[in-house]
């Protein structure tokens, strides 16, 4: 039986809503007792938090880890790594690799390579179609006997509704959760940037960010229709919001993300053609990020992902139109998120519901809580501490952040996982 | 007579005191371009490459005309044929060039942007000579130079940029140049191709042309970019003409002493009439031609200075 006591923390609760110093007990990998103020005296092994804050461990949905097929980019070697000094206890991978994660047999390569390498909580999703290509299901209850937990073809919107209806309607009988990229696909076609002043003065292919809207609009409808249990990947603009806060008065079985990039950043931020900067959807306007931040707050928006993407620099030296999209994050993600608790739109437990707590709940762990029972998966953090970010030392095999000698405010000190330090800060 | 940059990517970046040092100098070029002999040896020992990833002849022409009447050794490649067909990237190719020494590169590419990252990778003086639907810095300044000779300055002056504004750097380029002049801009096109939001870069947005027109006093016109479409953005190129082509009729709403240009090359019947781009009375097309090489040789006279001081 082993034993860990945690005194002297700031316990950041999402589940309570609270922010106070206390202690933690943990045994055996889950949290045996907590409580306010100075812990008893007891012979066991303790670790002394130093007044700084310890929260539930971190569980991102939706990250990439490139095995199959691009291991130069991002093994689960690097990734555990790169997580656990981000705090991020568990990831939920992506299956957009190369073949995709669309078989039991890939996805059990994939867990099996996740567990000899990973340090972290690895929990693979599935794609939803063969392929990606959104004209065949996949074998969805197979995948979901080898460990899937949610299923979802990524960024490759399904413009077959038809394809689309069924499995969600195959899904629902599965019990199975699906995780859809709102977009109108024909609108946000070869879109490079989002409609507005910076592309069009910068001569950029753009796409309006009503195809968000008219994206999450079509699913909504076919939520009516097949009752499934769905989850907006990232919705980034102000317009898509009233249709979200609709469907869930409603009563439908819909929760919806975004990621830390578009609380963070805007479109402005691309400045001369920095393709670090480009993600997808498009960064956007500051009066859509200003909207989506105020969704975190108020719980509208339920998660919030790192949506890490690892790409090599010779997908990124290119020009704009011809770079590959996306960010890594795992270990920026804490650090911006904190910004915005700095510019006080939103308190610590609120960003932890979002991080942590509310990722739990949708796939159904018991983690992302300080509460009895959970599984010690914590981060421990000074959210004051200032640096200037230096890619070069990110553990990710791919340096692609756009934060890249920026200011950040807030560092992960140790990272446990049910129990074990896998990560402390020199 | 300073300019302080080293590379010549965009308007965007140059003051009006710059783009005055350039069309000053591009003057005394237009007086040497006259004369039977041509040749000032400014850039003589200098090698110039034209990098073309995308088709032009007039482009590239005026800008290895410029290159040799200043002594340069000029070499062209059309990237087309090239190695970027091997699927060399634009990186590696620009690093094989700059292992040759060349001291001024004129870039044309189809993406935006890909012509400001060339710049950071090479260790001689870029010029654009278009990048995607970005700028097209040396058009608009040969625009500027045909203005600033026709209407004796280059402000104060309502002008309009009629077409196809999406998809043209050109606009771009003019809008941030005539911009910083101080003039009153117009962007007139139908909305599919007159992005609403130019609007609030200062320009005033119309739809209907012979409102548009009123009382301008130049008329630039812009190439129908049907390459650089995805699909239709209008019904059809003759109900284009009968509403945005200009012909005598509109053109006699603007003020009587207007002067008509175009970047070329034309699509005549479809936004001009070809009568009227002939018309020496009206039609400024060909001198601007002919400044495009004055300005390009001032250009690149003002870069070379700052190569030398700099090594």
């Amino acid at each position: 039986m082993s034993d860990t006591l945690f005194t002297n923390a700031r316990l950041i609760d999402p589940e309570g809503g609270s922010d106070t110093i206390g202690w933690l007990h943990v045994t055996d990998g889950r949290i045996m007792a907590t409580g306010e103020g100075a812990a008893q005296q007891s012979d066991t092994e303790t670790v002394d938090c130093g007044g700084k804050c310890l929260a539930p461990g971190i569980i991102d949905i939706g990250v990439k880890v490139c095995e199959p097929g691009e291991r130069h980019k991002e093994s689960y070697k690097s990734a555990g790594r790169a997580a656990a000094a981000g705090g991020v206890t568990t990831m939920v991978t992506r299956p957009d690799t190369t073949p995709a994660i669309d078989t039991p047999e890939t996805l059990e390569f994939v867990t099996r390579r996740a567990q000899a390498d990973t340090p972290v909580n690895v929990l693979p999703m599935a794609a939803l179609t063969k392929g990606r290509e959104g004209r065949e299901m996949t074998e969805i209850g197979f995948l979901q006997d080898a460990g899937a937990v949610a299923f979802t073809d990524c960024d490759h919107v399904i413009s077959d509704t038809k394809v689309f209806t069924r499995a969600l309607t195959y899904a629902r009988s599965c019990g199975a959760l699906v995780m859809a990229h709102p977009q109108e696909p024909i609108l946000s076609k070869g879109a490079a940037a989002t409609s507005g002043k910076f592309s069009a003065l910068y001569g950029l292919p753009s796409v309006s960010p009503m195809a968000e809207r008219m994206g999450l609009d079509r699913d909504i409808a076919l939520l009516e229709m097949t009752g499934a249990k769905y989850h907006a990947d990232q919705i980034t603009t102000a317009r898509a919001l009233p249709a979200l806060e609709r469907a869930k008065l409603n009563g439908l079985d819909i929760t919806a993300g975004t990621s830390v990039h578009h609380l963070t950043l805007n479109e402005l931020d691309v400045a001369d053609y920095r393709t670090f900067f480009k993600v997808k959807p498009p960064l956007r306007s500051e009066d859509d990020r200003l909207a989506v931040v105020e969704a975190v707050r108020t719980g509208l928006i339920d998660t919030i992902s790192s949506m890490h993407t690892p790409q090599d620099e010779e997908s990124k030296r290119l020009p704009f139109e011809e770079a590959a999209a996306g960010a890594v994050a795992l270990e920026t993600f804490l650090p911006a998120a904190l910004r915005l608790v700095h510019a006080e739109y939103l308190d610590l437990p609120t960003l932890f519901r979002a991080m942590s707590l509310n990722p739990a709940k949708r796939l159904g762990l018991d983690a992302g809580r300080l509460s009895v029972g959970a599984p010690a998966d914590l981060v421990l953090f000074d959210p004051d501490v200032p640096f200037v970010l230096d890619r070069t030392t990110l553990l990710s095999k791919s340096q692609n952040t756009p934060f890249d000698g920026q200011r950040m405010q807030g560092r992960v000190l140790a990272t446990f996982v049910g129990g074990h330090e896998v990560f402390r800060r020199n | 007579m300073s300019f302080a940059h080293r590379h010549l990517l965009g308007i965007e970046q140059l003051s009006q005191s710059d783009i005055t040092a350039i069309l000053d100098l591009a003057e005394t070029y237009v007086d040497l371009n006259r004369q039977s002999s041509k040749h000032a040896d400014v850039l003589a020992g200098l090698t110039q490459i034209n990098m073309f990833f995308e088709n032009s002849t007039r482009t590239q022409a005026s800008f290895e005309i410029a290159g040799k009447r200043l002594g340069a050794d000029v070499m062209n490649m059309a990237m087309q044929a090239s190695s970027i067909k091997k699927g060399e990237t634009l990186i590696d190719t620009a690093m094989t060039l700059n292992a040759m020494h060349p001291d001024l590169l004129v870039v044309r590419h189809p993406h935006s942007g890909a012509v400001d990252l060339l710049a950071q990778k090479v260790n001689c003086a870029v010029l654009n000579a278009g990048d995607g639907k970005h700028e097209h810095p040396t058009q608009a300044l040969l625009d500027a130079l045909t203005i600033r000779r026709a209407k004796g300055r280059l402000h104060r002056l309502n002008i309009a940029i009629c077409g196809d504004v999406a998809h043209s750097r050109v606009a771009r380029s003019n809008l941030f140049l005539l911009g910083k002049m101080e003039n009153r801009i117009r962007l007139i096109g139908p909305p599919t191709l007159v992005p609403g939001q130019f609007a609030e870069f200062g320009a005033e947005i119309y739809d209907d042309m012979r409102e548009g027109l009123k009382d301008v006093d130049v008329v630039m016109m812009l190439r129908l970019q049907r390459e650089r479409m995805d699909g239709g953005f209008i019904p059809s190129e003759r109900e284009y003409y009968h509403r945005y082509g200009l012909d005598v009729e509109k053109l006699s709403l603007a003020k009587p002493d207007a002067i008509v240009m175009h970047p070329g090359p034309m699509n005549r019947g479809v936004e001009i009439d070809g009568t009227l781009a002939d018309d020496i009375n009206r039609s400024v097309i060909q001198e601007q031609v002919e400044m495009g090489v004055a300005v390009r040789m001032a250009a690149m006279e003002l870069l070379a200075r700052n190569l030398t001081t700099a090594a």
